[in-house]
């Protein structure tokens, strides 16, 4: 089994206000891995530290075999393009519409592509998450979940290998948040992606987890698959499930 | 008094851990200018919407601010008998002091927070970390093309600022009395000299390198949550503001050793 994250004894703290006491996570190739853990428990710095938006404090990050906190600026961006980061909100920029959003993200690494064939990505990636149509809308002309969906196909642009989802479904109505979870699910089977996913929303957990970790005082307290955790011993687990 | 001692002391620290922060980030911006790939497009449309922001009320400011100068400064003139120098006088503080300040707090209540609120919101949102991941640096794409599009147009607002103040000043004459528009700019401009136009000149370049830099340096460095939004636009006008008088401050000491020499 290929595993393209690992992460050893990971801390991070904010002043004096420790966050990521000791993380340890295994990501293997092909696998949907879901993070589970009350607000405010340092699920969203996690992945932030695997891009290093954050620097972690001590600990060691392996990315696609490469050791993250020792990299240079410019290996660091090798390894961000095959990283793609779904944030919470979508972060589309508001002063481009969606095609220049896409664009954006693909005129560095495609330099070659004439306009003929940046369309071409651009409406593929559309076509991945149903939104052929929204090409020259703007961020402002989009409901909560058309910008996530943008969001994810200006993540799917670059083709990663590894996509960080931080809370794709919240926010969103049950109907919607089926169907970001069911895209999660497609991206997997469709392009071999591993994902760490982020979330509170257990339907979506149930619908595309491979395994669950939950996050308690800065560390995983609890490892298993969505069957395992939903039969656990500890209430605080099954609290989760019901 | 202890309580006094330490609130000062407290302060003071914040003072300067800002003060060297700006420095740091002033560094960092001013690197970017240097670093390809340039972004001329983003470039050319920030400058664009700056002037398309602020150009009426610059004109209009302008204009009443020659206009009410003139109107005021008549009487004690005339105590004096000395009506034709006026038109000197008015060319004089414009050009060296009004213009170029008026403008620039202007700029600095329209143009630095407007960007203070939308670095702010794209920090909040995550955009700029999106950007970060995304291998398009935002100190490059963002930043330094709205610093480099506010250096270079606020000299330019200054110069419109000053060309409308001093029309304003003529029509405040010719109501008076019978002078030439011609007559009025001769008058004017027989009283300037290089040490008036040259340093005014150079400083509005800094006032609108700080407006820009100040704006963004107060967006980019904004809290987590939606309120730090509007905290980033209103801090932004108040340094910018106080920077904008401080450098003025530091131009007439440099002018008055200038002309001393
Ligand atoms: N950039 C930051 N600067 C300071 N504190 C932060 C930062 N990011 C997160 N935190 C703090 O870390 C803790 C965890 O935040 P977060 O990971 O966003 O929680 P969640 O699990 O809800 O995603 C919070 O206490 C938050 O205040
Ligand atoms: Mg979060």
């Amino acid at each position: 089994m290929e595993i393209v994250i690992d992460i050893k004894h990971l801390k991070k703290a904010f002043k004096r206000n420790e966050v990521l006491k000791d993380v340890n996570l295994q990501l293997a190739k092909g696998e949907n891995l879901v993070i589970l853990g009350k607000s405010g428990t340092g699920k969203s710095v996690l992945p932030k530290c695997i891009v290093r938006l954050i620097e972690a404090d001590r600990g060691e990050i392996h990315v696609l075999g490469k050791d993250i906190l020792k990299l240079e600026a410019t290996e660091l961006d090798e390894v961000r393009k095959k990283v793609g980061y779904l944030f919470q909100g979508g972060a589309l920029y508001d002063s481009m519409t969606v095609k220049q959003n896409l664009v954006f993200q693909i005129r560095r690494t495609q330099l070659e592509k004439n306009k003929a064939e940046l369309r071409d990505l651009v409406e593929e990636a559309l076509a991945n998450v149903g939104l052929k149509d929204a090409m020259q809308k703007m961020p402002a002309e989009l409901s909560g979940g058309m910008k996530k969906r943008i969001g994810l196909a200006r993540t799917l642009i670059l083709k990663p290998s590894i996509i960080l989802y931080d809370e794709p479904t919240t926010g969103l109505d049950p109907v919607t948040a089926g169907e970001i979870s069911e895209l999660i699910l497609d991206v997997q089977q469709k392009y071999n992606t591993s994902s760490i996913i982020i979330t509170h929303d257990m339907k979506c957990a149930r619908m595309t987890s491979n395994s669950i970790r939950i996050m308690k005082n800065g560390k995983f307290e609890v490892v298993g698959s969505y069957d395992e955790l939903r039969h656990s011993d500890d209430p605080e687990v099954r609290a989760y499930f019901s | 008094m202890k309580d006094l001692i330490n609130t000062i002391q407290h302060l003071l620290e914040a003072f300067f851990q800002e003060v060297g922060d700006i420095l740091l980030f002033t560094g960092d911006v001013v690197r970017q200018f240097f670093t390809a790939p340039f972004e001329w497009k983003e470039l050319v449309r920030q400058a664009y919407y700056i002037g398309n922001k602020t150009l009426p009320l610059i004109g209009i400011t302008g204009f009443i601010m020659g206009l009410v100068l003139t109107m005021q400064s008549r009487p004690v003139m005339e105590s004096f008998g000395a009506e034709s120098l006026l038109p000197g006088m008015i060319a004089v503080s414009i050009i060296r002091e009004i213009g170029p300040v008026i403008t620039a707090l202007l700029c600095a209540g329209k143009i630095s927070s407007g960007i203070g609120a939308e670095l702010g919101a794209m920090k909040v949102t995550e955009q700029l970390d999106a950007m970060e991941v995304s291998g398009a640096k935002p100190l490059n794409y963002v930043v330094a093309t709205r610093v480099l599009a506010t250096t270079f147009l606020v000299p330019v607002l200054v110069i419109m600022a000053d060309v409308v103040g001093l029309f304003g000043s003529y029509m405040a004459i010719a109501m008076n009395e019978d002078l030439s528009f011609m007559l009025f700019l001769s008058l004017a401009f027989d009283s300037l000299s290089f040490v008036d136009i040259i340093p005014a000149t150079v400083k509005t370049f800094i006032f609108g390198f700080f407006i820009g830099l100040i704006g963004c340096y107060k967006g980019y460095t904004a809290d987590r949550g939606t309120e730090s939004v509007g905290r980033s636009a209103n801090s932004a006008v108040v340094t910018a503001s106080l920077v904008i008088f401080i450098i003025d401050l530091l131009a007439v000491q440099f002018t008055s050793l200038l002309g001393a020499s």
